[in-house]
C-alpha cells in the first residue's frame, strides 16, 4: 500500500501522461482551440473539439508540459485568469452545440503570480465554479495528476468525477500545510497523511464516484476502458433534461461537507 | 501587524458587553497615522481612525450592529457543529479555544436584517474566528442563507473575510468554493441581488468563490484582497511586490471592484442600492 506521500510523488512524476496523451488517445478528428478571446491564450489549458467514439465533444485539460521546453512554455501546468476564461469560453460554446465536455485536471495549482493576480485569478476561478454549476450539459472530470487546490477545481464543478488512483486532490499542497502548521515543509509526507488526499479518500468523502486502475505500459488499453465508462456516463447524463443536468451537478456539490446539527 | 491585531483582541470583550461603544476611557493608538484617541470615539466611528479614516478589522458582531437598523437583525441557520472529518491533528482544540476566545461558534454569523428600512439576508464573516476560514459549516451556512433568500425573495448582503478555505477539514473545504457558488447562482437565478463587500481581509478560497461573484462588489479602503498570498508571491516570482499590492485600490484599477466604500458610509451606499433593487423601487 502507497503512502499518501509516495502517491502524490506519483502524481508529479515527470515521465507521467499528460493530459494531452489521453486527449490524443481518447478522441478523434479534433480541432484544438485557442484563446479566451479577452486577453490571451494560456498554454496550460488545452482545448478543442473532438469525437469520443460517434459523440463530438468538447475536451479540456491543464497541460504540464511533456519536456522542458514544453513545461517552460505552458507554465509547468499553472495556469492563468485566461485559461479558466478560455475553458469557460470552451464549456459555453459546448452548451450552445450541446456537447458534453471532458476536463483533464492535472496542476499543482494556478499560477501564483504578480499578472494572475492584476488580472483576476481568483474572479476567473469563481466564475468557472458558477457557471460550471449551472451548465446545461454534461460534464466529466478527471483527475490525472495533481488536483492543486482551487486551481483543480475550477475544472472540476462536474457530474461525475474520476481520480487514477494514484492521483491527488488537496485544498493546499503538502508542503504549504506543513509549513503554515509546522513552520517546516520538510514535514510534507506528514501533512500529506493528515490531509487524506488520496483517490480513495475522494471517493470516500463523496468527492470522486471512482478511482480508475493505472496501466501506464498498456495506455492504449487503461484509455479504451476510460472511454467505454465515458460513452456509458455520458449516454446516462443525457437521459436528463438540460436543467435537470445542472440541477444534478448542484445537488451532487450540495452534500458535500460535514457537521452535526 | 500583530500588534494591531492585539491591540484590537483585548478590548473587544469591552465592546461587546457595553454595546458598539466601550464604558471605559480606554485610548487606542491608530497603527498607521500614530495619533491616540479615546477608544470610545473611535468605535463611535465605527472603529475608523478619525485623524487619517484607517479601518480597523471589526468582528463580525460588531460588524452587524454598525451595518443593520437597530434590533431588526434576526439570526438564522445556527446549531450547525464543526466536526473533524479528517481527524486533523489538533484541530478540536484550536476548535475549542478559538470559540472560548471570540464567543463564537464558527467563522460565519447569517440572518435577515434591515438597512434603513430596506430588507436583506445578511451574511458576515469574522476575521477572528481562525482568520476567517471556511470549513464545511461557514460553506453550509452561507449555501443555506442564499436558497433562504431565493425563497424569500431577498436580496443578499455578504461581508467577507477570510483567509480562504480551512486546511484542517482538507477538500471538503475545497469543496464549500463550488458549492457556495453554485448557492449564489440559484439564487442569481431567481433573480436575486448580491451585493458583496469584501473587508480586509479576503484571500484564497472565498475570494476564489463567492467573494468575488456579488452583482455588485464593493469594498472598505484598504482591504487586502487577492487570491494568492502576498509572501507567496514574493517567494515564488522572487520580486519585491509594490505597498498597494491587493489592496482596494489596486483591485478597482484593474477591474475588480465596483466601488470603496467607507465603513461610516456604508449603510447608506447599501441601502441606496437595496431600495434601487426592491419591488418599490425603479422598476415598478
Amino acid at each position: 500500500m502507497m503512502t499518501a506521500y509516495e502517491r502524490l510523488q506519483a502524481a508529479r512524476a515527470q515521465d507521467r501522461p499528460t493530459s494531452r496523451a489521453y486527449i490524443e488517445q481518447l478522441f478523434t478528428e479534433r480541432t484544438e482551440l485557442h484563446g479566451d478571446r479577452k486577453y490571451a491564450d494560456d498554454a496550460a489549458i488545452i482545448g478543442g473539439i473532438g469525437n469520443l467514439g460517434d459523440i463530438p465533444v468538447t475536451f479540456i485539460g491543464i497541460e504540464r508540459g511533456r519536456d522542458l521546453q514544453e513545461r517552460i512554455a505552458c507554465n509547468f501546468g499553472c495556469p492563468m485568469p485566461e485559461g479558466y476564461r478560455k475553458a469557460l469560453r470552451l464549456m459555453k460554446q459546448a452548451e450552445k452545440f450541446c456537447r458534453p465536455v471532458i476536463c483533464f485536471v492535472d496542476t499543482s495549482g494556478a499560477y501564483c503570480g504578480e499578472e494572475a493576480e492584476e488580472r483576476g485569478q481568483g474572479q476567473a476561478i469563481a466564475d468557472n465554479l458558477m457557471q460550471m454549476m449551472g451548465l446545461q450539459t454534461p460534464i466529466i472530470t478527471i483527475v490525472i495528476g495533481e488536483g492543486g487546490s482551487g486551481g483543480a477545481l475550477g475544472l472540476s464543478v462536474a457530474n461525475r468525477v474520476y481520480m487514477l488512483e494514484n492521483a491527488v486532490f488537496s485544498v493546499i499542497s503538502p508542503e504549504g500545510c506543513a509549513s503554515i502548521l509546522w513552520e517546516d515543509a520538510t514535514k510534507a509526507a506528514d501533512a500529506a497523511t493528515c490531509l487524506k488526499i488520496t483517490a480513495e479518500d475522494m471517493k470516500r468523502f463523496g468527492v470522486a464516484e471512482d478511482v480508475i486502475v493505472e496501466n501506464f505500459d498498456a495506455f492504449e488499453v487503461m484509455c479504451a476502458d476510460l472511454k467505454q465508462r465515458l460513452l456509458q456516463d455520458i449516454q446516462t447524463l443525457q437521459k436528463f433534461g438540460k436543467k435537470e443536468i445542472s440541477e444534478k451537478r448542484y445537488q451532487r456539490f450540495r452534500k458535500l461537507g460535514m457537521f452535526s446539527e | 501587524m500583530n500588534n494591531i491585531v492585539g491591540m484590537f483582541r483585548k478590548s473587544r470583550n469591552v465592546l461587546e458587553s457595553g454595546g458598539i461603544t466601550p464604558m471605559v476611557e480606554e485610548k487606542i493608538r491608530c497603527p498607521i497615522c500614530k495619533s491616540i484617541d479615546v477608544k470610545r470615539s473611535v468605535a463611535k466611528n465605527k472603529m475608523v481612525c478619525p485623524a487619517c479614516g484607517y479601518h480597523y478589522r471589526i468582528n463580525a458582531k460588531n460588524r452587524l450592529k454598525a451595518t443593520c437598523d437597530k434590533g431588526s437583525f434576526q439570526e438564522l441557520i445556527t446549531g450547525l457543529k464543526t466536526q473533524n472529518p479528517l481527524d486533523f491533528p489538533g484541530y478540536e482544540n484550536k476548535m475549542e479555544t478559538t470559540k472560548a476566545a471570540t464567543g463564537q461558534e464558527e467563522g460565519v454569523i447569517c440572518g435577515t436584517a434591515t438597512i434603513h428600512q430596506q430588507p436583506c439576508a445578511i451574511f458576515v464573516m469574522d476575521p477572528q474566528f481562525m482568520m476567517g476560514s471556511m470549513g464545511s459549516v461557514v460553506g453550509e451556512k452561507i449555501t443555506r442563507l442564499f436558497e433562504y433568500a431565493a425563497e424569500h425573495d431577498l436580496p443578499v448582503v455578504g461581508f467577507t473575510a477570510s483567509g480562504g478555505a480551512r486546511m484542517q477539514e482538507g477538500i471538503l473545504s475545497l469543496m464549500q468554493m463550488a458549492k457556495t457558488s453554485g448557492a449564489v447562482q440559484y439564487h442569481s437565478d431567481k433573480g436575486g441581488l448580491y451585493i458583496t463587500v469584501l473587508t480586509d481581509p479576503t484571500t484564497g478560497g472565498v475570494t476564489a468563490s463567492f467573494a468575488m461573484l456579488g452583482d455588485i462588489i464593493l469594498s472598505e479602503p484598504n482591504a487586502l484582497i487577492g487570491f494568492a498570498g502576498r509572501r507567496v508571491i514574493e517567494q515564488t516570482t522572487k520580486k519585491k511586490l509594490p505597498d498597494d499590492f491587493q489592496r482596494a485600490e489596486f483591485l478597482q484599477d484593474c477591474g475588480f471592484v465596483d466601488a470603496i466604500v467607507q465603513r461610516t458610509d456604508m449603510r447608506k451606499t447599501l441601502a441606496r442600492l437595496l431600495k434601487q433593487h426592491s419591488k418599490g423601487g425603479a422598476k415598478a
